[in-house]
């Protein structure tokens, strides 16, 4: 399979009145064709931040590349002028956001926002745009093409927004779709279709699909591989299967306990107590090592290497140590996780 | 839409009725008469006048006199101008308030938005805080010291500009800017804050996230959506001008309504007050009128219909 994307050691700060904030630091993954990476994380992790800097959608300042590079087909787009991100925003890569109800122009047809790109980009007259749009939403399946793109944004439902904002990011064909948080905004019904949809298109045109969720139930859904950020780090990448049935790192146990299960006979929501570290001044270890139950007078003062337990699975914990204690998952996160 | 307009101008003659009503008795209520003066006019010839103009019958006989004539958009004739009738001041100084007033419309909407476009680009950069700091003096410097200003500056130290008075369109500069400046300030503010909303907001991403240029992004995808505000904005912005232009008027002596209308008032020209009146709240009402209809053009979400629940 043919990799379409890597990041290497990339580190994004934001300049801000209280100081420098250190919103990623260090993180490393790569995408291939037809795949889906799914980054999860709670909110401030980085995980926004980091996907948004591969389409260097970051204002820049206040945001400013530290350090590491994003090849995109072997090639650094880090340094690339604004001239050149506009030939690949749209064609090599699509985006789609998290609130349908505001990510498309409320004052413009559905059918203009989707031919635009396409029209900059492949020098389409207005017809053949026109064409292509109506296959697009066909794709995207809404119904009644014709009507709907001439319809604004408001005549839409919120699912059919989605698959709008999903049409305008494939239009130009691209190799790589950046979703974050794609479903949050909709409700469970409309979250699957959307999920089959994204589905459909990645096995039809071999797509590369980085996911951005909280929720773990979309990605045991939808990923192949996941990479777990926290504090600006990812601290755990692995298959979908690793992830959830082998995991190795405490905070990745934390996010499949917090899971709500239907089975569990006390009902209580499980939570991992604590909040994630201020990254004006990340911690010098490990940074979750402040809300881990297991944490050891190392893991406060050194960043732990990343430890391979599979060639897929990778874990930056001091627990897999060889000299640490043994320390076994809890029972309570495999219940009810099948898939 | 035929059906809205036609429900929105019932509206108008209903609320036309009450201005008329309100103003007849207001008028009435205040001291004095048109005949009142310094020297002391025989009773006599005070009986004769009031017999002639009518105004010795009881009020209710004038209010429904008044109302059927205006009905037929008819003023009467003036008080104190003889041998004028309201509409023939009406049409004879109108002329030149509605130039002034759309030249001064005109700068306000075209600078002031251009101004707050320009400011939420350069956000908190040296451009903003310039264009902020014109809007701030803008706003806080009355339309009479700004004429005054102007009228030292261009016309009195530098000879640029004719001092007053209104014969060519070189006449009209001064005037215009000076009646213009205030909701021009105001309109730069409306505009940044609006622009700096929509350039922060999800559709704009989406939009550079297809990979269109900066350029176009904040051309197609924000001004359209950041001047909203601005458009509804547009119905103050008329009585703004209208207001104002009682005072700029004056100053420039330009043989205006709004100078008409003063001139009235310290006459106590019924007549003249009332036509007037009557005049720039129809100017008025028809201008909001204007301004909802382009509002529901330009926001697809706004629909213009006569039903209510739409």
């Amino acid at each position: 399979m043919k990799k379409l994307l890597e990041v290497n050691n990339l580190s994004i700060s934001f300049h801000t009145y209280g100081g420098e904030v250190q919103a990623v630091r260090d993180v490393n993954f790569d995408l291939h064709e037809g795949e889906t990476l799914a980054i999860v994380g709670e909110s401030g992790s980085g995980k926004s931040v980091t996907v948004q800097s591969i389409m260097r959608l970051l204002s820049m300042p206040p945001g400013e590349f530290k350090s590491g590079s994003i090849l995109m087909n072997g090639e650094d787009i880090v340094h690339k002028t604004e001239k050149e991100m506009e030939n690949i925003r749209g064609q090599e890569m699509g985006m789609i956001f998290q609130d349908p109800m505001t990510s498309l122009n409320p004052t413009m047809k559905v059918g203009r926002q989707i031919t635009e790109g396409l029209i900059k980009h492949q020098n389409m007259s207005k017809e053949e745009a026109k064409e292509r749009g109506l296959e697009l939403l066909r794709l995207v399946g809404i119904p009644n093409p014709e009507r709907r793109i001439n319809q604004y944004p408001h005549e839409y439902s919120g699912g059919m927004r989605q698959r709008a904002v999903i049409a305008i990011a494939l239009s130009c064909d691209p190799k790589i779709l950046i979703a974050d948080e794609p479903t949050t905004a909709l409700d469970v019904t409309i979250q699957a279709q959307i999920l089959e949809l994204l589905r459909d298109i990645q096995s039809k045109r071999k797509t590369g699909i980085v996911l951005i969720t909280h929720d773990l139930g979309v990605v045991a859904n939808a990923a192949d591989r996941v990479a777990v950020m926290y504090g600006g780090k990812i601290v755990e990448t692995g298959t979908v299967d690793e992830i959830f049935y082998q995991p190795k790192h405490p905070y990745t146990w934390g996010l499949l306990g917090s899971m709500p299960k239907v089975d569990d006979a006390k009902g209580d929501l499980q939570s991992i107590p604590g909040s994630p570290p201020d990254l004006k001044d990340p911690p010098k270890g490990c940074p979750f090592a402040a809300r881990c139950p297991h944490a050891m007078k190392v893991c406060d003062q050194h960043m732990p290497d990343y430890i391979e337990s599979s060639s897929t699975q990778k874990t930056a914990c001091w627990l897999l140590d060889e000299r640490a204690p043994k320390v076994a998952p809890p029972e309570n996160i495999f219940a009810g996780g099948d898939k | 839409m035929l059906k809205y307009i036609l429900k929105r101008l019932v509206y108008i003659v209903v609320s036309l009725f009450f201005i008329v009503t309100i103003t007849f008795f207001l008028m009435q209520a205040a001291p004095g008469g048109p005949f009142t003066s310094e020297r002391k006019v025989p009773p006599k010839i005070e009986e004769q006048l009031n017999e002639a103009y009518g105004l010795n019958e009881p009020l209710y006989i004038q209010y429904k006199d008044y109302l059927v004539n205006v009905a037929k958009w008819d003023f009467g004739p003036s008080f104190k101008q003889k041998g004028q009738s309201v509409n023939s001041i009406i049409n004879r100084s109108f002329p030149y308030s509605l130039i002034l007033g759309l030249e001064a419309i005109f700068l306000a909407l075209s600078i002031g938005v251009f101004l707050g476009v320009f400011a939420a680009l350069y956000h908190n950069k040296f451009g903003d805080y310039a264009a902020m700091i014109f809007a701030v003096l803008g706003i806080s410097v009355p339309s009479f010291i700004l004429a005054t200003i102007l009228q030292y500056i261009f016309a009195f130290k530098l000879q640029m500009l004719p001092v007053a008075r209104f014969d060519s369109f070189a006449h009209s500069i001064l005037p215009a800017i000076a009646l213009a400046t205030t909701p021009l300030a105001f309109i730069a503010r409306l505009m940044r804050s609006s622009m700096l909303d929509v350039l922060n907001s999800d559709y704009i991403k989406t939009a550079k996230a297809k990979g269109l240029s900066g350029r176009v992004t904040i051309y197609r995808h924000g001004i359209r959506n950041a001047i909203l505000p601005v458009i509804s904005y547009i119905g103050p912005l008329v009585i703004a001008i209208l207001t104002g232009s009682f005072i700029i008027e004056r100053i420039f002596a330009i043989p205006g309504l709004g100078n008409e209308f003063v001139e009235s008032i310290t006459n106590r020209d019924y007549t003249v007050i009332m036509g007037t009146t009557v005049f720039f709240s129809v100017l008025l009402l028809v201008s909001i009128l204007i301004v909802d209809i382009i509002y529901g053009l330009i926001d697809p979400r706004i629909k213009i219909t006569g039903k209510k629940e739409d």
